[in-house]
């Protein structure tokens, strides 16, 4: 039934109705605006999934996808190069796929919401806001071509500056999504660019067509246009040096940090890569650009993971360094490898999220030394998070397990040994960290009271920890047609078994697991001595490597006294211009206006004089006149 | 004999007369006056080139006529106009009607 694909336009309809219904009239009715977000985005989710089983039964491969479109604007012709933007959906494995992550995690959120925005005097809007966002996230997902998508991409970066700043009486609040929204413009100024350079070069923004265009000549004239499109990604996932923003980020909502910040918004830059996959992977400077990055972001946000005290910062960095991950995969020339953590990723950062956020509702504090013991209390929560923290560490057989070693594979593959290293070593990292804070918050000595958090929010945990276990064998090599033979690039191929890396990350893994038990419950090792044995080290870590403190440097010294300059000059030099054109033609009109006396007599003169003058002139031969 | 000349050198005289009243006259009473100078001078040359020119047809007539009627209706609107001013300013003077003047 191709009827379904065709209308696949209709997915993000019912989330954008939401939005409108609840902002204009819902409003006041709490628990009704709720309900309708959470409808919308079940009709949308049902619909994503018809999609999904549409693209499996009708045969649709990377290699022929579907694609649907109007022309929306249509300009030119004959003497300027026209410009044809068109609306238009691309339906192929990989949006089906993200269609599914966005829609499920999204209602799993949404409902999670319930509990933990109870009470809050945004309630509806807040609601609204999300459905406002799901609505982008899909038409970014569903885009045929970068024109539109850059449309949705902005769109869902205001989504995040309006969510991030929910709590926008709070200062840090407020100042972190300004940092995020600026942040992200700077990404979003070099994508414009690369759009309009590719534009300028072949003619289109149409994926497919682009595709087909780029195949047929690629070469180094593409590196500027690939580096701006690149630039992107690189500040909407986070990558060094654009990933300032996304720690900040986790002064919204807790919901608002699973969904946006996590498993959807900033899983569009790898999205992105992945959509326009054939423009990077020709070009080896540009790949091996994207993978070090990948590699560098892993490996920097793992560092300061391991020294942070803020219980959702903890996790935001392992975001920063998850997505580092999977543009790492990207630039080793894995799509399936960048894709398979993606949405595995989705699903279990998702749900420590919510744990965390969990934990945040009933413990009311986000240092994690002010909790412990929570085990005890929150029995849901803690299996969940303990679920989502095996997974994140890569330990067998949980869906990180499976995406982390086949972009391990394919490094080692593609022979990056170097990146291969790196990655090891974060998974060791993320294994420590991350059960670092399992060990501090839910067990060891009660510090704080606290309950088991609501219905309406331990059972999207529980869901998102089942698909936490489960996704991953979606990609595993003992299936016959997993993951890569579904979303690939050019060909399809299947996951080999690797023994030797599988073993070797389990062990790194495990390893972390054991150092982090032996510092946190058996105290074998006092952290504070060592901090203090390499006291410097450690300040320049818990200050993230003072990248903020750089960029402010920057940006107060330098960048403000640009800016005074070019202020002075648009005040005195061109205004000065300006104001003094419009001051002569004032001036001019002051002493011309005198010549209009209102007196009709005077007028009279001068018009018979007028025609004297003419007449005079037409009579006399010399001056041109009637021979 | 009298000729088509003769006639126009009067018109024109008229109208200079007409023109020189019309222009230089601080009365709006003297100014209509002026006004009405001018048209008549037309309406000599519109008779003379008839009479001269045309002789068996009476279009020159039926413009004359025109100008007369139109003329007639023109001193009436002018004189209300004028002594509505009047009225209101106690002056009959040009220079004194400058109410739209900037």
């Amino acid at each position: 039934m191709l009827k379904m694909l065709s209308n696949a336009w209709l997915i993000p309809i019912p989330p954008a109705v939401a939005f409108v219904l609840i902002v204009l009239v819902t409003k006041r009715f709490k628990l009704l605006s709720a309900l309708l977000a959470i409808f919308a985005i079940t009709l949308s989710f049902i619909y994503s999934i018809g999609i999904l089983l549409e693209v499996l039964s009708q045969g649709i491969t990377m290699n022929n996808p579907v694609e649907y479109s109007v022309n929306w604007l249509s300009l030119g012709g004959e003497t300027i190069r026209p410009l044809l933007i068109e609306a238009g959906v691309l339906i192929d494995p990989l949006t089906s796929v993200m269609l599914v992550v966005v829609t499920l995690v999204a209602l799993l959120v949404e409902i999670y919401s319930l509990g933990y925005m109870k009470g809050d005097p945004g309630f509806s809007v807040f609601f609204g806001y999300l459905s406002f966002f799901v609505m982008s996230m899909l038409g970014l997902v569903l885009a045929n071509n970068y024109f539109m998508m850059f449309i949705f991409w902005e769109l869902v970066g205001l989504c995040s500056y309006l969510l991030i700043g929910f709590y926008f009486h709070k200062h840090s609040a407020a100042k972190a999504s300004k940092k995020a929204f600026i942040t992200n413009r700077w990404g979003d100024f070099g994508f414009m660019l690369g759009i309009f350079s590719l534009f300028l070069i072949f003619g289109t923004f149409n994926f497919n067509d682009l595709a087909e265009a780029i195949g047929r000549q690629h070469g180094a004239f593409l590196i500027i246009p690939a580096l701006l499109v690149l630039a992107g990604p690189i500040a909407k996932s986070a990558q060094f040096p654009l990933h300032v923003w996304l720690p900040d980020a986790m002064e919204g909502p807790t919901p608002v940090s699973a969904l946006i910040h996590a498993a959807t918004m900033v899983a569009a830059g790898v999205y992105l890569i992945a959509r326009g996959y054939i423009l990077f992977t020709g070009l080896e400077a540009v790949s091996f650009a994207i993978a070090y990055i990948g590699g560098f972001t892993a490996l920097f946000a793992a560092i300061i993971a391991v020294v942070q005290f803020d219980i959702k910062r903890i996790i935001a960095f392992s975001t920063v360094s998850q997505l580092g991950y999977m543009v790492m995969a990207l630039g080793v020339g894995s799509l399936s490898a960048g894709i398979f953590h993606l949405t595995t990723h989705a699903f279990f950062k998702a749900l420590l999220f919510l744990a965390a956020g969990s934990v945040i509702h009933a413990a009311h504090t986000q240092n994690i030394f002010e909790m412990g013991g929570l085990s005890k209390s929150m029995k849901i929560t803690t299996w969940s998070f303990i679920v989502g923290a095996l997974s994140l560490s890569g330990i067998f057989p949980l869906a990180g397990f499976w995406s982390k070693d086949e972009i391990l594979l394919v490094t080692l593959e593609k022979g990056f040994t170097g990146l291969y290293i790196i990655g090891s070593l974060v998974a060791f990292l993320t294994a420590f960290y991350v059960f670092r804070l399992v060990f501090v918050v839910f067990f060891g000595k009660k510090k704080t009271r606290a309950y088991e958090s609501p219905l309406s929010m331990t059972v999207p945990l529980m869901v998102l920890a089942f698909l936490s276990i489960t996704s991953g064998f979606a990609g595993a090599p003992f299936v016959e047609k997993g993951f890569s033979s579904f979303i690939y690039f050019q060909e399809p191929h299947h996951v080999q078994v690797n023994f030797l890396i599988m073993i070797g990350s389990t062990v790194l893994a495990l390893g972390g697991i054991a150092l982090a038990w032996a510092v946190y419950v058996k105290k074998l090792i006092d952290p504070v001595l060592v901090t203090d044995r390499a006291r410097s080290l450690y300040v320049v870590v818990y200050n993230k490597f003072y990248i903020d403190e750089i960029y402010h440097w920057l940006f107060y010294r330098i960048m403000m006294n640009i800016g005074k300059a070019f202020n002075w000059n648009d005040r005195h030099v061109v205004d000065g211009i300006f104001d003094g054109i419009a001051g002569l033609t004032r001036a001019a009109g002051a002493k011309l206006r005198l010549v209009h006396t209102g007196n009709l007599q005077n007028y009279a003169l001068v018009i018979f004089a007028s025609v004297v003058i003419i007449v005079i002139w037409m009579a006399v031969p010399v001056l041109g006149g009637i021979q | 004999m009298i000729t088509l000349n003769h006639y126009l050198v009067l018109a024109s005289l008229l109208f200079c007369i007409g023109l020189y009243c019309a222009i230089a006259k601080r009365n709006a009473i003297g100014i209509l006056m002026g006004i009405e100078l001018m048209l008549n001078a037309v309406n000599i040359n519109l008779i003379a080139f008839n009479r001269f020119l045309v002789p068996g047809e009476t279009t020159g007539h039926m413009f004359a006529i025109f100008v007369i009627v139109v003329a007639a209706a023109e001193v009436a609107v002018g004189l209300a106009i004028i002594i509505n001013i009047y009225r209101e300013k106690l002056s009959s003077a040009v220079e004194d009607f400058d109410w739209l003047k900037w």
